[in-house]
């Protein structure tokens, strides 16, 4: 039985290793946050990070995670309260919401890497992304509040470092 | 006896003949109208055998939950409910909760007398019902309180409800709704005349309604806890994957060979649909422990099949058909007969004709489509997001083979819906396997299913015909939709319009809008169907429904004749919108809101570059009972390739009252975009029968770098509140294509537009 590290627990699975991981998540685990759009990484809605990087779970097996950490929505913040999720309910972006954790983990990935992307760089990033509710600009704005709340905390705490 | 099991009989919906409910029951307070009309009965029900249709509750705790009937789809239709009642009620917006009600008649919609979702009629069909009911629950709670304060009767006018708190200011008493509910004592049945005679707010009194509150729904969905359809759990369940045949309909299974199948770990069985309904035709489904292993054996079975009668048709076969039928003089049936504009083509100075097609368009809704079914005892439960629970679930229940008061249908959140969760296709297989395998299953469709098989928006083909008198002036239009019946295939006569020539009922949801707003003499409306189409396509409610076609044929010849004319096309638009007749009222308000487009989008106030331009459009919504208004200034780029980049869409819409303002924006903006992406990107053929379109790299809804910047202008003028999830969708498919012949003289009559197209007729 594959065992997965995901959202700093280690949990067995009873899957074969040639099983999506999408799978495993939602059905043997019952975290269902992480949904299933397309079954052929064309949407998104399955985006989970694999040691920090957002991939499609739908196309990633069991056995490409081996020893490997894994982060759904359901781990992204201990309470919700991750800048990005805060960001999303400050500008109201979900409508149906289906697609909305993937956008989230997706946007995610763009700011632990990028503190202070541009327009086009959110954009580029999050091309691959679906919404049929089309909150396109609403998740642009809430990635840029994220990012802007973000690099405030990081500057203050910085600033309180004793030198 | 499972509380759901009643009679599905339809009661009378007549909500102003019912009385409403105040009473105290083991949760707390439960609020709602009576389940049966007529004041007799109601009094027998309270409050010593209280069953109100519990519309809402007030726990002791002060948490005020509203039961949402509808099904909420992205609209947040269960928050703006909640929104309706607390105003009234005068309840903290924090103590608000909304759930989702069952397929118990008591949840019927008061208007509708079902349960369905569409048409944006919801806040505008239950708008005074919650209204009615959240102030009939602050009048029950105002008298208990006084009553606890001591107060005489003629001092409770001074009282004072406002964030869950009952206060006399003078006394310096105050009662909260949790200390009110606690004290068991609050009972109270309005009869139908005393429920009527209250004084309902005036928008002056407003604190709620015109509030962008934040919506109830949105926190689940920003941390994976909303549940949809495709999350339900359920003991010892297990997971079926269909098959679907190459032939979108007609096909019947030969022989299953599932030998292959039996090798896949965790296989249960391959159940071959037997569909009474005539919902689905030739499915199969594969049963086993996960879905992983459902796909996999779905993938190893070997199905021989019969394609039956449709499969050497193609786009252009329907297209073929479409087009013998419109020249047919006996075809179809009357929607508009005003005049005779064939007397006035006659004698016309100018006669302009075109021909409009709309290709097949597919909903997809990011969930794909799925269901999970449960036999208990004698009772099917049926567990799916679902936007027609009343239909939905007799459909279920004749998949099983029993009958309808038996199926409990749980509503989920919708990952999506535009029309798709309308139809009931997905409870076949889910109830059938359930049946086979006897334990739950879940049935979800892979993507390529839900794309092969959807109940797509109908390939349309019209022909709009007009002319012009001496003076330029617009006399007569005649105009024929031809177009396979999505309504008709529901069966419920109710849902069909009569003919204004008596020649039979007719699907009036492929001809909604092209009873416009304009006034002209001379105006006839065929409905026509497309029976090839109608039996090879089985066509849906998509979005907006028949506006996303009939307002691209009439907004393009508006268009073309303002271009034939030499007019400016906005101006000969107001110049039609004179309110005269029948058109008055809604004439007028068309005409202001194309005014506020303009304003917004600086139409006509600058030069713009060479190969730019800008058009108009402007569009009233499915039924002129329900109409709404909405007008778009499209600005557009066309590069000498044909190629065409969306700029600036700007939209204004009249919505009457705003309950939402922020949703309102979201709505209207998404639904301009699905307008966008149906312009200009989405399109499904149809092949040997089949579907072409399998996935999102072959239909291709719009993503984020393709989403141009869309202002929008929302006009409240205070009066009755209309719906806006759906007529952006229909006006920016012609307000994109007029810009297009603005910027570069070139004409596009087909959707979804292509850069071939524009460019072969900027040759021309």
């Amino acid at each position: 039985m594959p065992t997965l590290t995901i959202n700093g627990r280690s949990l067995s699975v009873d899957a074969a290793n040639d099983t999506p991981l999408l799978w495993a998540i939602r059905e043997q685990l019952q975290m269902t946050g992480t949904k299933f759009g397309c079954g052929a990484g064309l949407c998104g809605a399955c985006t989970v990070h694999v040691n920090g990087e957002a991939v499609r779970s739908c196309q990633t097996m069991l056995s490409d995670v081996a020893g490997k950490k894994i982060t759904t929505i359901e781990g992204l913040s201990a309470k919700g309260d991750h800048p990005l999720q805060k960001a999303w309910i400050a500008e109201q972006v979900p409508q149906c919401g289906y697609c909305q954790s993937g956008q989230i983990m997706q946007a995610a990935s763009l700011l632990a890497k990028n503190p202070n992307p541009t327009r086009e760089e959110v954009v580029a990033h999050m091309d691959g992304n679906l919404c049929r509710c089309m909150t396109y600009s609403r998740i642009q704005k809430a990635i840029m509040r994220a990012a802007s709340e973000m690099r405030t905390a990081s500057a203050t705490s910085s600033e309180r470092r004793p030198t | 006896m499972n509380s759901h099991v009643k009679n599905l009989t339809p009661e009378t919906t007549d909500l102003s003949r019912r009385s409403f409910l105040v009473g105290t029951a083991a949760a707390g307070l439960v609020l709602g109208y009576a389940g049966v009309p007529g004041i007799e009965s109601a009094a027998a029900a309270a409050p010593a055998n209280f069953e109100p249709s519990v519309w809402y509750a007030i726990s002791p705790d002060g948490l005020v939950t509203v039961t949402c009937g509808k099904a909420d789809m992205g609209q947040h239709i269960a928050s703006t409910m909640a929104q309706i009642v607390c105003e009234e009620l005068g309840a903290k917006w924090s103590d608000m909760r909304v759930q989702l009600a069952s397929n118990d008649p008591k949840f019927n919609d008061p208007v509708l007398g079902a349960q369905i979702t569409g048409g944006s009629w919801s806040t505008m069909m239950n708008f005074e019902a919650m209204s009615r009911a959240g102030a009939a629950g602050r009048i029950a709670l105002t008298e208990a309180a006084a009553a606890a304060m001591g107060l005489p009767p003629y001092f409770r006018d001074q009282l004072v409800v406002r964030d869950s708190v009952i206060s006399h200011p003078k006394s310096k008493k105050q009662m909260s709704f949790a200390e009110i509910v606690r004290s068991g004592k609050v009972t109270k049945t309005f009869t139908p005349d005393e429920l009527k005679a209250i004084k309902l707010k005036t928008p002056d009194q407003y604190t709620m309604i015109g509030v962008s509150v934040p919506q109830l729904d949105i926190p689940s969905k920003t941390n994976g806890t909303a549940k949809y359809g495709i999350d339900v759990m359920l003991p010892g369940m297990v997971y079926g994957k269909v098959v679907t045949p190459p032939v979108r309909f007609g096909a019947t299974v030969k022989s299953v060979d599932d030998s292959e199948a039996r090798k896949v770990p965790g296989f249960l069985k391959a159940v071959i649909l037997d569909d009474k309904t005539g919902t689905t035709s030739g499915w199969v489904v594969a049963v086993a422990n996960t879905y992983a292993n459902a796909r996999r054996a779905a993938d190893a079975l070997k199905i021989a099949y019969d394609s039956g009668p449709n499969a050497k048709l193609s786009s252009q076969s329907l297209l073929d058909e479409a087009k013998r039928l419109q020249k047919l003089d006996d075809s179809g049936q009357f929607f508009v007969k005003d005049g005779d504009p064939v007397a006035a083509f006659g004698s016309a100075a100018k006669v302009v004709e075109a021909e409009y097609t709309t290709s097949i368009n597919i909903h997809a809704p990011l969930e794909p489509m799925n269901a999970t079914a449960e036999f208990k005892g004698d009772i099917l439960h049926i567990y799916s997001g679902n936007q027609f629970a009343t239909r939905s679930g007799a459909i279920a229940a004749g998949a099983a083979g029993i009958d309808p008061k038996f199926a409990v249908m749980h509503q989920m959140w919708l990952g999506g819906g535009f029309g798709r969760r309308l139809d009931a296709d997905m409870m076949i297989p889910a109830v059938q396997a359930a049946k086979a395998v006897g334990k739950p299953v879940k049935v979800i469709y892979s993507r390529e299913n839900d794309m092969t098989m959807d109940f797509s928006r109908p390939l349309t083909y019209q022909k709009v015909k007009a002319g012009v008198d001496g003076d330029d002036k617009l006399i007569a239009i005649s105009h024929d939709v031809v177009s396979a019946w999505p309504t008709a295939r529901w069966g419920i006569p109710d849902f069909l319009t009569p003919s204004v020539d008596k020649k039979g009922p007719l699907d009036s949801f492929t001809v909604n809008g092209a009873d416009f707003f304009y006034t002209v003499p001379n105006h006839y409306v065929r409905a026509i169907k497309n029976e090839l189409a109608h039996n090879a396509t089985p066509s849906g409610q998509l979005r907006s429904v028949a506006p996303g076609w009939t307002f691209w044929a009439v907004e393009s010849m508006i268009d073309e004749i303002a271009a034939a004319t030499g007019k400016d096309p906005a101006q000969f638009r107001i110049s039609l919108l004179d309110g005269a007749g029948k058109n008055d009222g809604g004439a007028q308000r068309l005409r202001n809101t194309l005014l506020a487009a303009m304003g917004l989008s600086g139409y006509g106030t600058r030069q713009l570059p060479k190969g730019e331009g800008m058009g108009v459009a402007c569009v009233s919504s499915q039924e002129r009972a329900s109409a709404s208004w909405t007008a778009c200034v499209a600005h557009v780029a066309v590069a000498a390739s044909g190629a065409v980049t969306v700029k600036k869409l700007t939209v204004a819409t009249d919505v009457g009252t705003q309950v939402h303002p922020d949703n309102i924006r979201a709505q209207v903006e998404g639904a301009a975009l699905w307008g966008l992406s149906l312009a200009m990107y989405e399109k499904a053929t149809l092949k040997d029968g089949g579907i072409e379109q399998t996935n999102f790299d072959s239909y291709t809804p719009l993503r984020m770098s393709q989403t141009p910047e869309v202002a929008i202008a929302v006009i409240a003028n205070g009066e009755k509140a209309t719906g806006v999830g759906e007529p952006a969708v229909t006006v920016v498919a012609p307000a994109i294509g007029n810009a297009i012949f603005n910027a570069s003289g070139a004409r596009v009559r087909a959707l979804p537009i292509t850069a071939e197209a524009v460019k072969a007729s900027m040759k021309a």
